[in-house]
């Protein structure tokens, strides 16, 4: 069939024509359709947020020995050295409680005026940071220096990294499947819609037919209208995820400034356009399953 | 132009539509198709339409075997055959000009075609000054011309006519018979069921007469006749 400016109008006219005569169940079924890539959209932003989050952490995989307050200075030495030792060990730093109070107002930037008069009273300890060969020889290291005399606590980045894999794990399962479930009703009820579309003009579809209609022709409207369902369901929910999250990246830019989530165009932008495409998928499935089973030309 | 051989028809669970029907019609005839209700008359159009297939038996439309189309050629076929019905099958939110025109729509033809198509099918069927009313404001016998200024848009093989007097009073089904008489002269080979016997002993046209599913008088000038 030729694609005539006249006949794509005439199908975009008559797609049109239908959503309105079923109002209701148009509007349910692009609400449905928004839902399900809201709850899409927000859990794939949280899972890229917690990953980039990941990723900062493991660029910097060291492990922070934090020394009880009551340690003498020749003990502190002692324990360099002790650590030094170590084959695993490929460099140790010192940090005294007065440079891990600089690096903190540093990291705090314009707001270091919140930590004023910390310097008198310094509630930081003494830290020796701990760089390994290799990755995996961080954990035995850990628990075996938080056993030595001096030490108040071993920390390292693989316990967040580990605690952070598993809330995103959780968020990834309860978002897809969520996601899947909503997906489904938005395609059923999509393909509701479209059936409904067919039936109320089931007398001009066999009029059309009559008259010589190719298939395509007579089914072009209701796939058009199931699309413009889904597209519109997909519009809404990236305006609804942008005006949420663009504002909680500037507060949590303001409230947090270590806590960095991502903004970046180029990371963003795929995400968007995949929750369009993504109701642009749903609603062509749902209008295809409604004019093949009811539309038999 | 149309040829049937031995085509039978059976609908599930009940007794043949039409049973071992052959005919030929050529091209330019003018035919008449009676008999009582239930005879078969509409079954016959629908094969014509390939809105049914036949259960047995071969049908040639302008050299071409009907039965052996392929789903997508379908609307080739239907494009090359003008269908007139006795409910008329209007578009009751279109205008007479816009149903017309929807004829033409649905091949995908031009603006510029419809535009030059439309008033003139209008003009010749006696609808130019009625093109802009909606089916509801025309009266029955106008309803009618539409449907035929719609049927011959395309400029058809074959009109076929499902009792297109069925709701016409007399002075209008004349002034339909004219019209097809004329679209007749035109070329266009024209077969209409009917049961208006009186229209069909006038017009002295060929007369095909079927009677439970069977073709029981075929005749040249013909007449309805008694008890067929």
């Amino acid at each position: 069939m030729a694609l005539r400016p006249g006949t794509v109008l005439y199908h975009l006219r008559e797609a049109g024509l239908s959503i309105i005569r079923n109002g209701w169940l148009a509007l349910a079924s692009t609400g449905v359709v928004t839902v399900a890539l809201l709850i899409f959209g927000g859990s794939l932003l949280f899972v890229l947020n917690t990953h980039h989050v990941i990723g900062d952490i493991e660029s910097k995989v060291e492990i922070s020995v934090f020394l009880k307050s009551n340690v003498s200075p020749r003990d502190v030495e002692a324990l360099g050295t002790r650590l030094q030792q170590r084959p695993e060990v490929a460099e140790v730093r010192f940090i005294s409680k007065e440079e891990a109070l600089q690096i903190v107002k540093q990291d705090l930037g314009d707001k270091a005026d919140l930590l004023a008069g910390m310097e008198k009273d310094n509630p930081l300890p003494d830290t020796y940071r701990v760089r390994t060969h290799r990755a995996d020889q961080v954990a035995a290291l850990a628990a075996e220096v938080a056993t030595w005399p001096g030490v108040e606590q071993v920390r390292y980045g693989q316990e967040v990294v580990e605690r952070l894999l598993a809330v995103t794990r959780w968020a990834r399962l309860v978002g897809v499947g969520a996601m899947f479930f909503l997906a489904g009703a938005a395609v059923f009820l999509i393909a509701t819609t479209i059936r409904l579309s067919v039936y109320a003009r089931r007398r001009e579809i066999s009029i059309m037919k009559m008259l010589g209609a190719t298939n395509w022709f007579v089914r072009s409207p209701f796939l058009l209208e199931g699309v413009i369902l889904g597209l519109t369901g997909g519009l809404v929910a990236v305006g609804l995820t942008m005006a949420g999250y663009f504002p909680l990246v500037s507060v949590l830019e303001s409230a947090l400034p270590f806590f960095r989530l991502v903004s970046e165009r180029q990371v963003l932008l795929p995400v968007f356009g995949g929750l369009v495409l993504f109701g642009l998928i749903l609603g062509t499935l749902g209008s295809f399953i409604s004019v093949h089973r009811f539309l038999k030309v | 132009m149309l040829q049937l051989y031995n085509v039978t028809k059976i609908y599930p669970n009940s007794i043949p539509a039409l049973l071992d029907v052959s005919l030929r019609i050529q091209r330019g005839e003018f035919v008449f198709l009676v008999g009582p209700s239930g005879a078969g008359k509409t079954t016959l159009t629908k094969l014509i339409l390939r809105e049914e297939l036949p259960t047995r038996g071969q049908i040639l439309f302008n050299g071409k075997s009907i039965t052996r189309l392929r789903p997508s050629e379908v609307p080739y076929l239907r494009r090359r055959i003008g269908v007139i019905f006795q409910d008329f099958r209007l578009l009751p939110n279109k205008t007479a000009y816009e149903n017309v025109a929807f004829a033409l729509e649905v091949t995908g033809a031009s603006r510029r075609e419809i535009r030059r198509a439309v008033p003139a099918v209008l003009a010749r069927v006696g609808l130019a000054d009625r093109a802009h009313l909606f089916p509801a404001q025309l009266s029955g016998g106008e309803q009618q011309r539409v449907c035929v200024a719609r049927a011959i848009v395309n400029n058809p093989l074959l009109l076929i006519a499902d009792e297109p007097t069925g709701n016409l009073d007399p002075e209008n089904s004349w002034q339909l018979m004219r019209l097809f008489e004329e679209i007749n002269r035109g070329g266009t080979t024209i077969l209409m069921a009917t049961h208006a016997w009186d229209i069909v002993d006038q017009m002295k046209k060929r007369v095909v007469a079927l009677s439970h599913g069977r073709i029981v008088r075929d005749e040249q000038e013909g007449a309805y006749g008694y008890g067929a």
